[in-house]
């Protein structure tokens, strides 16, 4: 079972322009990471921050609502966010490249 | 009519208690209606009598105080692990990590998570609907933004007794930082309780000044070191310059010797380009330009007199009010005098007579700016009396191009150091006025009243974008411009170039024809000498030049007498015959 995890994470490394990959718990701990660490602690703490609120936002707005997926389109790639109860899976992608 | 009562109390009685007692009212006087009266008075019906029905309110001013705000920033440092874990520990955190990656909650979780996440991944892939399109056709459309500048901050003279910004430098790297020089150039104005300090400013914070420069006299110019932005030097308006180490404190680290340097304030002070980065020089009303190395300020290492008969002698030197040195040409500098006259010399002249190259005047007052255009060398803009005007270096006679005659004194200039056509002046009545030359060469293109009390400095940064202008009450106003005026245009050089060239060739063409005027001239009145006769006849001719202008100027003056009194008669007279048209309309009417 865990080796199928492995190779979940090993396609998504492989696909065009994905930069990198974190799974975060809900204390904001990172558990996996293919990025170094000092970019990894930032990463989990900010989004960690972001999900929550938007998190709240969409429950706020209509309490039977909740919030499936979160993607930040930026300037230089786009980070997209799986966000589920206990642990979020957060991928940064460059899809020009 | 007067209604007077009177009451009489014993002089024994006063200062008794009062004793209250009761009686029935007294009438006193009754003044019946008189209708005779109303003759004294007209009835006037109606009457107008304003009233206003309006809910009373009261103004009032609030100013808040000044907001002070402080940047700070958050380092993020791992946390979030349990307590029993230390996150230091590269152990105890993989340990943890495994556990978790075991639960198989994870799993699920991330299986299903993963699913989810491809999706969207391929989506990215498959099309980017981010893409810009149509991106060649935005480029041609570059706004005609109306040309403006914004005031982005105010840093004010924190002593109580203000005094003129009258020198500026931005910090060399970066320009975060500038530096101001407070003095006062009014003559002995400086009171006791006036502070000597300069300040550094932070540019983004204008609530205190990042650092205090502490001279032993006022501060008239300061100048960063551009190739160690830690070293600064200042001239003081007692004559001496002083240097400063920002690492080393607020105290100057040196000062010149009082016999060695300048007699009067030290107007400017310009670092040379130099292996050691080390050396200046310095210029002031005394007549003299001196040259100094930071390492040994007890004595200049070079003097020049400014004695434009190249005698060296001190009663003839102008004074000096400006410098000017570009890194490009560093043999050629060039001096701005109070009389108005701009002496180009030549360091490495070997007498101090050759020193001294050619004179330009033209101006009428003390040079307050010299400066050559960053990209034309050789044209050079000097600010002075009422006008900016614009050299080339080969034309000595004139001007090749001037502002009009402004109303108020212009007090400092500059050009902008990213386009060749613009250049900056400010005025006593406190204006900023930006010139495009290849805009508008009339007027100014852009006037801004930076503020009500005149300006007496100007700086613009490297990049061009940001501009420091200082006022005579110590008030700095660090100003952006729109990027209209400080990017370069398409074929900007090229049109600067040609209308320098235009009006260089123009200039000496007419320099030409005035020595040929003169020469005809003078052969001229060299013929006339000869024949003396005719020097009689010439005074008597400007007598009768003289009687003849009189009489003139009598007869045009009784023209316009004459003209005045026939008009008044004609609306005189126009006046009557409407009088008498509205008298007889009148009498019709009344009939």
């Amino acid at each position: 079972m865990e080796a199928e995890v492995e190779e979940t994470l090993k396609r998504i490394q492989s696909q065009k322009g994905v930069q990198g990959i974190i799974v975060v718990n809900a204390e904001g701990i990172p558990i996996k990471t293919t990025l170094d660490n000092s970019t990894t602690v930032q990463y989990a703490a900010q989004i960690h921050q972001l999900v929550l609120k938007a998190r709240s936002t969409v429950r706020d707005m209509d309490p039977q609502n909740d919030l499936t997926f979160l993607r930040l389109r930026c300037k230089k790639n786009e980070i997209m966010v799986a966000p589920d109860k206990e642990y979020f899976l957060i991928v940064i992608q460059n899809p020009t490249d | 009519m007067e209604i007077v009562y009177v009451y009489t109390k014993k002089r024994s009685e006063f200062g008794r208690q009062c004793n209250f007692s009761d009686r029935p009212a007294e009438l006193h006087v009754d003044i019946l209606p008189d209708p005779s009266q109303m003759d004294n008075y007209i009835e006037r019906n109606p009457c107008d009598t304003p009233t206003q029905c309006a809910q009373e309110m009261s103004e009032h001013e609030v100013n808040t105080e000044r907001f002070q705000t402080e940047t700070r920033g958050i380092n993020h440092v791992e946390g979030g692990w349990p307590k029993d874990i230390n996150p230091q520990e590269m152990e105890q955190t993989i340990r943890y990590r495994k556990k978790v990656e075991k639960d198989e909650n994870y799993i699920n979780t991330v299986l299903q998570l993963g699913s989810l996440m491809e999706h969207c991944i391929k989506q990215n892939t498959a099309i980017d609907i981010y893409q810009q399109y149509f991106e060649e056709e935005e480029a041609s459309e570059v706004a005609e933004e109306q040309p403006s500048a914004k005031t982005i901050n105010v840093f004010r003279d924190p002593n109580e007794i203000k005094r003129t910004a009258t020198g500026l430098s931005w910090h060399p790297d970066g320009a975060k930082k500038l530096a101001v020089a407070y003095s006062s150039l009014e003559f002995q104005r400086a009171t006791k309780d006036m502070s000597f300090d300069s300040y550094i400013w932070d540019i983004e914070n204008p609530d205190k000044p990042e650092m205090t420069l502490k001279p032993v006299s006022l501060l008239v110019c300061l100048e960063y070191n551009p190739k160690d932005s830690h070293v600064l030097i200042g001239g003081c308006y007692n004559g001496q310059i002083a240097y400063w180490d920002t690492r080393k404190g607020s105290q100057p680290v040196e000062m010149s010797t009082v016999e060695h340097s300048h007699r009067d304030p030290v107007y400017k002070v310009i670092w040379l380009q130099s292996k050691t980065g080390t050396d200046y020089f310095s210029a002031s009303t005394d007549g003299h330009v001196l040259w100094w190395d930071i390492r040994k300020m007890s004595e200049p290492t070079e003097r020049l007199i400014l004695d434009p008969s190249r005698k060296g002698n001190l009663d003839n030197a102008l004074g000096a009010i400006s410098l000017e040195f570009e890194t490009t040409m560093p043999t050629k500098f060039m001096v701005g005098t109070e009389q108005g006259q701009v002496v180009s010399c030549n360091r490495k002249a070997k007498t101090p007579a050759e020193k001294i190259v050619c004179t330009y005047s033209g101006h009428h007052g003390p040079i307050y700016a010299l400066q050559r255009n960053p990209f034309f060398p050789k044209n050079f803009l000097t600010v002075a009396d009422w006008t900016a005007r614009i050299w080339s270096e080969e034309i000595k006679e004139s001007s090749i191009m001037w502002t009009k005659y402004h109303m108020t004194y212009l007090t400092d200039g500059c050009w902008s150091p990213v386009r060749p056509a613009v250049f900056f002046t400010t005025r006593m009545d406190g204006t900023l006025d930006v010139w495009d030359l290849l805009f508008k060469q009339n007027d100014p293109t852009l006037s801004l009243k930076v503020c009500d009390e005149s300006l007496y400095s100007l700086r613009v940064q490297d990049n061009g974008r940001f501009l420091a202008c200082g006022s005579q009450l110590g008030t700095t106003t660090l100003l952006e411009i729109s990027p209209g005026l400080c990017t370069l245009q398409r074929n900007e050089k090229a049109l600067a170039t040609a209308m320098f060239e235009r009006e260089t060739k123009r200039e000496k063409i007419l320099e030409a024809r005035h020595r040929e005027m003169r020469l005809k001239e003078r052969s001229r009145s060299e013929q006339s000498k000869e024949e003396e006769a005719k020097d009689v006849d010439t005074e008597e001719s400007s007598e009768d030049l003289v009687a003849r202008a009189e009489k003139e100027f009598f007869e045009v003056v009784e023209f316009e007498l004459k003209k005045r009194e026939r008009e008044e008669e004609k609306s005189q007279s126009k006046a009557d015959s409407e009088k008498e048209v509205s008298e007889e309309k009148e009498a019709q009417d009344l009939s």
